[in-house]
């Protein structure tokens, strides 16, 4: 087999981190290629956790509003235009321990000078036996594709993070009833999507409550829940539920190579995207649990295409002429 | 492309599926599905790479719900590969070309 081609910049990970350092990384003429992951009904897919949101209302430019997909082809083809490559394939071992850096996707090897890692995180199911047996049968990972099977029906929605609450309002659209079940007292969700929720006439909350068990044959047909607060336990009838409960990071693949944080995080170094190793950088919610943001991942996105151009050039390790950022606005 | 992939509807349904000489693999999708245009490109490419083993069609369950219905779909993308007129295979959620080539491998 002929050795592989040795890339300036591999970027793992396609959501708007991801895509920003390739715009970046395409611009400073570092010939990135973007290892954009695969398909699929979670927010691990290309595109990243914008893919199964609706209307984006937060992200600076879009006086009206824009559609998460939307937004993201956007990035990409921006990306594309300035000669970014893509590969719809998933990394399934990484070596970090000489450089180049060796990646792999199943057998075929890449390497890479550098590499900015960017695969975001997932999110959290219950983690109960029958809310996998029930997926896809009243149980959805997705309320953007599913919500239309619920018409008239009544479902849940459990968390209490603006992801809970964005589908919750979504889903009245068809539902009957949402009710959102929270195991707290309050919501950790911002202030507008919180009134949004509670002037909703769809929407009831059930607080200080967890999931303990989905209900249903062969689709579903309720959930068990008990009050933390005082142990007491209840069914609730629903025909659909929704989990929306926080989100683990993709780092499963750099573990013993990147440092991470004991909840799985990606370490970087002070206000830079350095990892541990050097010439691995690392940006958008894989770094990131305290933010989240679209925008606060593109931002960092640029960061992490910038210290790798810099670091490419300092180390002389760059195979093309590299344009320096600044510059090329 | 599109050639190589039919559409089913409420009315067509029984008699394409009834008919057909290989098996079928039905996308129940719909416009506003993210995930299901995601893998119309993937689909695409099967059915251009097994010519003769496999048929792949599609119906939109957004102007079919007859035929949702009576396979309970509840979850889009959902793919039901029949054969003999009968669901053999059913997949749920978007998944990418390799793993999509392994469950369908006793098909292809």
């Amino acid at each position: 087999m002929s050795k592989p081609l040795v890339r300036d910049v591999i970027i793992i990970g396609s959501g708007p981190a991801g895509l920003t350092a390739a715009i970046y990384a395409a611009r400073a003429n570092l010939d990135p290629l973007v290892i954009e992951g695969e398909p699929s009904s979670s927010s691990d897919q290309p595109g990243g956790q914008l893919m199964l949101t609706t209307e984006v209302e937060n992200y600076p430019g879009f006086i009206e509003g824009v559609m998460g997909p939307e937004l993201m082809a956007n990035f990409r083809a921006q990306a594309a235009r300035f000669g970014a490559d893509f590969l719809t394939r998933k990394i399934t071992k990484v070596d970090f321990s000489e450089r180049p850096f060796r990646l792999w996707i199943e057998d075929t090897e890449l390497h890479a000078r550098s590499v900015i890692v960017s695969t975001g995180a997932r999110s959290l199911m219950l983690d109960l036996p029958n809310e996998s047996r029930l997926m896809g049968y009243g149980v959805s990972t997705c309320a953007t594709c599913d919500g239309f099977f619920f018409r008239g029906r009544e479902i849940a929605v459990v968390g209490g993070g603006d992801s809970a609450l964005e589908e919750a309002t979504f889903l009245t659209k068809f539902a009957q009833k949402v009710t959102v079940i929270h195991r707290r007292k309050e919501l950790r969700a911002s202030k507008i999507m919180q009134d949004r929720a509670f002037r909703n006439p769809k929407i009831e909350f059930l607080w200080d409550t967890v999931v303990t068990d989905v209900l249903g044959d062969t689709t579903v047909s309720g959930i068990k829940l008990r009050n933390i607060v005082n142990g007491e336990e209840s069914e609730l009838a629903v025909a659909g539920l929704f989990v929306a409960i926080g989100h683990v990071p993709n780092t499963d693949l750099f573990k013993g190579q990147l440092d991470m944080e004991d909840n799985g995080y990606l370490i970087t170094q002070g206000k830079s995207t350095r990892t541990n190793v050097e010439g691995v950088f690392a940006c958008g919610d894989v770094q990131d649990h305290t933010y989240r943001q679209a925008i606060t991942a593109a931002g960092s996105g640029c960061m992490a295409a910038i210290d790798a151009e810099r670091w490419l050039e300092a180390t002389g390790e760059a195979e093309h002429e590299i344009m320096e950022t600044p510059r090329n606005w | 492309m599109a050639g190589n992939i039919s559409t089913l509807t409420d009315t067509s349904f029984d008699e394409e599926i009834k008919g057909a000489e290989v098996p079928v693999l039905v996308d129940f999708w719909a416009e506003w599905c993210g995930p299901c245009k995601m893998i119309a490109p993937v689909l695409e490419e099967i059915a251009t790479e097994h010519p003769g083993k496999i048929q792949i069609a599609k119906l939109n369950v957004d102007e079919n719900l007859e035929i949702s219905r009576r396979f309970e779909v509840m979850s889009i993308p959902t793919l039901i590969l029949f054969k003999d007129g009968e669901p053999q295979l059913r997949l749920i959620g978007a998944k990418g070309k390799g793993q999509l080539l392994q469950e369908l491998e006793a098909f292809l």
